[in-house]
């Protein structure tokens, strides 16, 4: 049974848009390992040709547009979630690696594969014997 | 005043989810966090076009196989799970906020559905069905002679 609540809440950006929809924070979940670290954003209606995905400096903006989110030639009778654009910032550290980044869409679902940096990497520290 | 068949009252249409959203946004305002019961999941929006009700539901990342439609009278049920990641050996959440977990849900339109004619798409992540009426149900129109 679903427990965690799937209420959208809304971008409130300080930056003007030009496309006249609404901006949602998409929820994401991170995960990692000891060679990577891994994001994946909830974006329905996202494609791969809709998300656009920045990296500047260290700031990781995440976006997606959402072009087909009504039904053409229907009229809306109920309503229960409202359609619009994604966006969410991220500030890396310096441990990824961001030549190696790896970004997937699939059904709504973006994925970034953030492989960390070599130096960071855990090192197991060999004793030898005195 | 507002009784549970919305549609029968069309002008309102275009008002109902504004008045909705008010009740809902006044409820979060006194309750605690507007908490949805296991049963509001996957939010749904509803669609008149050509005759048909459209129900579309945002599921991303959800196995089309897994997902299981069915439409009985004049309810349809969507029922399925959203699945965690499979973590390999030594992945752990850093953050967590997507809904996981099983769900069930079930829509009532004020008509009964044609079953054999209904069709259900799942792109993107957005689920779209779309039900047709009945065919007989249509409703006639009468000339006064």
């Amino acid at each position: 049974m679903m427990e965690k609540e799937m209420q959208k809440t809304e971008n409130v950006s300080a930056t003007e848009r030009i496309r006249n929809v609404k901006t949602f924070v998409p929820r994401v979940d991170i995960y990692e390992d000891k060679d990577s670290l891994f994001l994946v954003a909830d974006m329905p209606g996202v494609d791969e040709k809709t998300v656009d995905i920045e990296l500047e400096k260290n700031v990781l903006t995440i976006a997606g547009r959402v072009e087909n989110g009504r039904i053409k030639d229907g009229t809306l009778m109920y309503s229960e979630y409202e359609i619009g654009d994604y966006e969410r910032v991220f500030t890396l550290s310096d441990e990824i690696d961001r030549d190696k980044i790896v970004a997937t869409v699939k059904n709504g679902v973006l994925r970034l594969e953030l492989p960390k940096a070599e130096k960071v990497k855990p090192k197991k520290i060999a004793i030898k014997a005195a | 005043m507002f009784n549970p068949s919305l549609w029968r009252i069309r002008r309102f249409s275009d008002v109902m989810p504004e008045v909705m959203n008010l009740q809902r946004e006044m409820n979060r305002l006194f309750s605690n966090v507007g908490q949805k019961s296991p049963q509001d999941h996957p939010a749904v929006n509803i669609w008149e076009k050509d005759q048909k009700a459209v129900v579309t539901a945002e599921l991303p990342g959800i196995d089309p196989e897994k997902l299981d439609i069915s439409v009985s009278g004049d309810t349809l049920t969507i029922a399925g799970v959203a699945e965690a990641v499979k973590f390999s050996e030594g992945q752990t959440y850093v953050r967590q906020e997507r809904g996981l977990g099983s769900f069930k849900r079930n829509i009532q339109v004020p008509f009964q559905v044609d079953a054999q004619n209904v069709e259900a798409r799942y792109e993107k992540g957005i689920l779209t069905i779309g039900l047709p009426r009945v065919k007989e149900e249509l409703p006639k129109k009468i000339k006064i002679q």
